[in-house]
This record gives structure tokens, sequence and C-alpha cells, in this order.
């Protein structure tokens, strides 16, 4: 088991240094640079720019160095925690991707909480009475669930709001409470503000987590160790969360792992229609603009935490499946 | 005569997308007390579907239509397992308190997740009100009593570690921990190699003979009926064809059908000729046709056309 773990984690590294070049080059396939972006816009402008400037614009932001050497000052960077600059705001890239990190962590995390907390007891439910009356309307609502866009879930629940009880939902504040210091009643303002992210988000999620445990314990539920428990004497509740459901849950945890990426990535269109600060639209942001630190820190940062939260879902797997632990 | 089961007029039905099936169809027999009685028929005959009425895990699609299955412990007032509620109490003190079953696939009978210790332990801590400590100590001396080694690590093992017949050893102790009444064993041996078999029935007799339980032995070896049973019940799509005590039924069979099945076993004395099989099993109206069973002077009870049984009378 130890030297399962070592291997695992030394592996990492030769992984996500190969996935670095991948990335740099990616984001140098583009034709063109920030700086003809920019000139581009000035030049739409009316702005005349002469090959001077453009010269200088280029030296002040190391674009003129050799593609190796811009590579290596980008991921030696990357490793000592500086993730570079962005032109595109001017700021260090750092700044940008922690001061929106957290709130998109609260929002992801409120919404994986919302989709077990709901996912699983209906799960369990549809799977156990399955083809009952309460099956066949569950699973038509989360049909319809699975079906529906996020964003457009969205855009209802805003023009609901708006139209029938006169309030913006977007956001995670009120207005007044924007740019003040945490207080109670800032928390308070977050926390009214938040359950529309999250069910928004988290609905899509739900809906499919419901089907596939539905489907997993449905295969579990007549297995002979079943059979055994419950001629053993062991209690209907008991018996399903002791026996199937911890069997039937394995596969969420290997894809544990994936929901890390999502963290950062996830939802950047939700964010975009409910005006919420969390790191999708500025991933989207700076792919467009070519913000090349900007863009290929964030994707760098995928890679990391794809790479991790695959580790930990192994783990985690071996912590709960025996039969993985002793191979 | 002292029967710890009754069953009467036992009927269930499976109902599929091309009709229903009347997996047994007015089953009665007796279980006497402290004695093993086998029931013996080929697939499809109903066995695993009566001992699951029993416990009462017949699930959906299958359905218990009618009858009753009158189970007498050896304290309390007798009731009928048929017509318990299935919130009853007393259903979960039945199952594996008062009778427990041993089943056919060791290989899947138990949950790959948890150690040999926590499923046999569970056993007593559903239907004991003891501490985890006793739970464990008395699961571990019962895995000692079925014959497991080497005891203190094996029962932080997990079943995947264990070879088929240990693990049909552990079931048998998980069954027998709570020292139940009615022992039911659905085919224990089908799914082991020879030498294995014989070890896990010589076990199972010396454990019936020392804690002195009913059992009920399911299986379509005659060879183990004759081993092992006192009583015999041979069953045949859904039906009772004939019962009495294993030397009636061994030695003089009267129903064609059983006769048929004791000259299908092979043996060493007519190696190289042609197996015998049974002829006609569908359309023989000495088979299909139900006939109720009658009984006769010698106790025994055989389902044939009354003027082919003289002197006998239609029981019950």
């Amino acid at each position: 088991m130890r030297s399962y773990v070592v291997t695992r984690v030394l592996g990492m590294f030769p992984t996500l240094a190969f996935i670095s070049l991948i990335v740099f080059i990616v984001i140098q396939l583009p034709p063109g640079d920030i700086v003809t972006s920019t000139l581009d816009r000035m030049q739409a402008q009316g702005v005349e720019v002469s090959a001077e400037q453009v010269q200088n614009l280029r030296a002040q932001y190391n674009l003129d160095e050799p593609m190796p050497i811009q590579y290596l000052r980008w991921a030696g960077g990357f490793i000592t925690g500086d993730m570079g600059y962005s032109y595109l705001f001017a700021r260090p890239v750092n700044e940008l991707v922690w001061e929106r990190l957290g709130f998109t962590l609260i929002i992801t995390i409120s919404a994986l909480l919302f989709t077990w907390v709901v996912a699983l007891p209906l799960g369990i439910y549809t799977a156990v009475r399955q083809y009952s009356i309460g099956d066949y309307v569950l699973t038509t609502i989360a049909l319809i669930g699975l079906a529906t866009p996020n964003f457009l879930l969205a855009l209802i629940l805003m023009y609901i709001g708006y139209e029938w009880f006169g309030i913006s939902i977007g956001g995670l504040f009120s207005p007044e409470f924007q740019e003040v210091p945490w207080t109670w009643a800032r928390l308070r303002d977050l926390l009214s503000h938040l359950w529309i992210p999250m069910v928004v988000v988290g609905l899509g999620g739900t809906a499919v987590t419901m089907r596939i445990l539905r489907a997993n314990l449905l295969d579990e539920l007549n297995k002979p160790y079943v059979v055994t428990a419950r001629a053993k004497g062991v209690r209907p509740i008991k018996l399903i969360l002791k026996y199937p459901l911890r069997i039937a849950i394995n596969p969420f945890i290997s894809t544990l792992g994936l929901l890390l990426p999502t963290l950062i990535s996830g939802e950047a269109i939700v964010s975009m229609v409910l005006n919420l600060p969390t790191t999708g639209p500025l991933l989207l942001q700076a792919l467009l603009s070519q913000d090349m630190y900007l863009a290929g820190s964030f994707l760098m940062l995928l890679a990391v935490l794809t790479v991790v939260g695959m580790l930990i879902s192994d783990l985690v797997l071996a912590w709960a499946d025996p039969r993985i632990r002793y191979e | 005569m002292d029967n710890i089961l009754q069953v009467r007029d036992l009927a269930v039905d499976f109902t599929t997308d091309i009709g229903i099936t009347k997996a047994l169809n007015g089953v009665s027999f007796d279980v006497p007390r402290g004695q093993v009685t086998a029931i013996v028929g080929e697939s499809g005959s109903g066995k695993s579907v009566t001992a699951n009425c029993v416990m009462r895990l017949i699930q959906p699609p299958g359905r218990i239509v009618s009858g009753s299955i009158q189970f007498s412990p050896s304290q309390g007032s007798p009731f009928d397992i048929v017509s318990l509620a299935d919130k009853d109490p007393r259903l979960h003190e039945l199952r594996g308190g008062l009778i427990s079953m041993v089943f056919q696939e060791p290989m899947t009978a138990l949950s790959p997740v948890y150690t040999i210790g926590n499923q046999v332990a569970e056993a007593i801590l559903c239907h004991r009100d003891v501490g985890k400590a006793v739970a464990w100590q008395e699961a571990t001396e019962m895995l000692i009593r079925v014959g497991i080694e080497d005891i203190e690590r094996r029962m932080f093992m997990y079943p995947f570690e264990f070879s088929g017949g240990m693990r049909q050893r552990v079931v048998i102790a998980m069954a027998l921990v709570c020292n139940p009444e009615v022992l039911i064993c659905d085919e224990p041996t089908t799914a082991l190699d020879v030498t294995i078999q014989a070890e896990v029935l010589t076990l199972i007799r010396d454990l019936q003979h020392e804690l002195g339980n009913s059992v009920l032995f399911i299986t379509h070896d005659l060879g183990v009926v004759a081993q092992l049973a006192d009583y015999v019940v041979v069953m045949y799509q859904g039906r009772v064809l004939e019962i009495g005590t294993v030397r009636q039924v061994l030695k003089t069979p009267m129903h064609p059908y059983t006769q048929g099945l004791l000259q299908a076993i092979p043996g060493l004395a007519r190696a190289g000729e042609r197996l015998a099989t049974i002829e006609s099993v569908v359309g023989d109206a000495d088979i299909t046709t139900p006939y109720p069973l009658v009984k006769l002077a010698d106790g025994r009870q055989v389902s044939l056309p009354p003027q082919s049984t003289p002197g006998g009378q239609e029981s019950e």
C-alpha cells in the first residue's frame, strides 16, 4: 500500500511536466499574441502605432525571447508559486485567481452538498421502490432536470424572481454589501443569494447522480450477499445502507477526483448569466484574449487538480474497497 | 408426531412479462423436530422457492399466493410464517434467529467489503442484546467450531481471501451462531468440488448431532440424501410427489418419477452403459397429473391415482 502511494505520487511529476509543455504549445498555437490583439483593438479605435512602439511592448512583456526561454520562465515561475502577470488585467495572475477562488469554492461545494443531500435518498428510494408511482414521478423530474441546461434554468429563475417577486437574484451580494468588509450581515446576505447558484449548478448533477445511483443499486439489490444479510435478520434500512449501497457508491468515489478541476473551470456560463465572481468566466476571458500567463496558468492549475484529484480518488477507493487495497 | 414446521398447500406465483409461472402449486410436508428432512428434485422443481418461503425471502415478482407454514418453536406459541406482516418483529427474530439458512453460492454469499469477523458477529448483534466484544468472542468460537484455523488473523480477513470451502464454513458459522431451531441448507455443496463437498457435509451432520437442530436440506444429489437425511420429500414442477423415510423412498420408491430419479444415478457398476434418463418428463400422465397426496399404511405419502395405491387414504 505504501509503495503504491509513493509510485503514484512520483508518477505525477513527469505527467505534469509533459502537460505543461503541451499547455504552453497549445497557448502559442493561435496566430498572434497579446500585443497583436491589443494592436487590433487600438487600430480599430483609429490609433496609429509605430513599429518601434510594438517592439517596445514586446520587450516589456518578454515576448521577444525565444520560445524555450519563454517556456522555462513560465514553468519555473509556476513551480515557485508565481503564476506570472496578466497583460489583460495588468495584475499578477495569483491575485486574480485567489480573489475568485474562494467564491468559486463556496458555490461548487455547496452545490455538491446539495447534489448529494438530494440525490442520495432519492436514488435509494427509486431503486428500492422500483416501478412504483414515486419512482415514475421522481424519474420524470430527474429526466427534465437532466435535459435542462443550467444557464437556461438560471435565466428562468432570474426572470421569475424579477417579474413575480421584484428581486434581482444575480450576483452573490446585494449592492450595499458588494465592497464592504466581512460582517455577520454580509454573511447572511451571501447565504440569501447563495441558494440560487447552488440549486442551478447542482440540479443537473443531482439528476445524473440519482439516476446512476438507482441503476447501480438495482444491480446490487438482489445479489446473494444481500439475501444472506437479509436471511441473517439485518433490519431493512440498515441492510440497504450497509450492504448494496456500500458497493453502489464505488463508481462515485472513482469520479470524485474529476470534481476537483471543475471547482475552477465549471459552470462558466452559469456564472456569466448570474454574474457570479467565480473563476470560470475569468478562464474564458483569458483564453479569448490570448492572455498567455493567465490562460496557461489556469490550464496548468486544471491539470494539477486533475492529477491530484485522481490520486485522491484512487486512495479513497482503496480505503473503501478492500478488493482494490489488497491487489 | 412433533413437527417444528408444517407446510400446507403452499402456492407461489412468479408474474413475468410472458404470464404467471406457478413455482409452487399446493406443497404440503412436515419437518419433524430434531431430524434432517431433505427436499430432492430437479432444477425448477421448486425446492429453493420452498426454502425461501420458510424464510419469507420471496421477492417480487414472486408472491406467496396461498397456504400456510406453521412454525412451532420450542419456546413460545406456534405461529404461521406466511401470514406475518412485513413489519412484524417476529419476522426479523425468525430470520437468522430461530431459522437460518445456508446458501448455494459461497463465493457471492458474503459481502466483499466487510471482514469475516464483522459479518459473523453481526448475526449475533441482530438478535441478542450483547456488546460488540461478546459478539466478536462468540463469533470467533463458532468459526473455530466449523474448522477455521488461525482464527485471530482470519477474523480480520475479507471473503475474497478465503477459498470456496472456507467461505461455506463461514456461512455455516454465520447461520448457526445464534443457535437456530431450524437450519435450512439450500444446496450448500453444489458449488464446491467433491472433496470439499464431503467435508462440508460431514460438518453439517456433526453439528446437527451436536446442536440437535432440525434441518431442512435442499439438494438434487441423492447420494447426499442417503448420507444425511432422515426424511425425504420428492418435488417435481412445484408439487410434492412422494414423502417418506429415507429408507422407504430410496429402497422402495412408489412413484415412477422417484424410481426414474434413482435409476438415473450413474454408478461404477454400470460404467460404459448409457445413463438412464427420465422418459417423457413432459406429457407423461403419471408425473404431470397432479394427484392429491395419499397416505399409506406405512406412513409414507405418495401422489398417485387412487386405484394404484391400495389401502391408502387421502391425507388431510
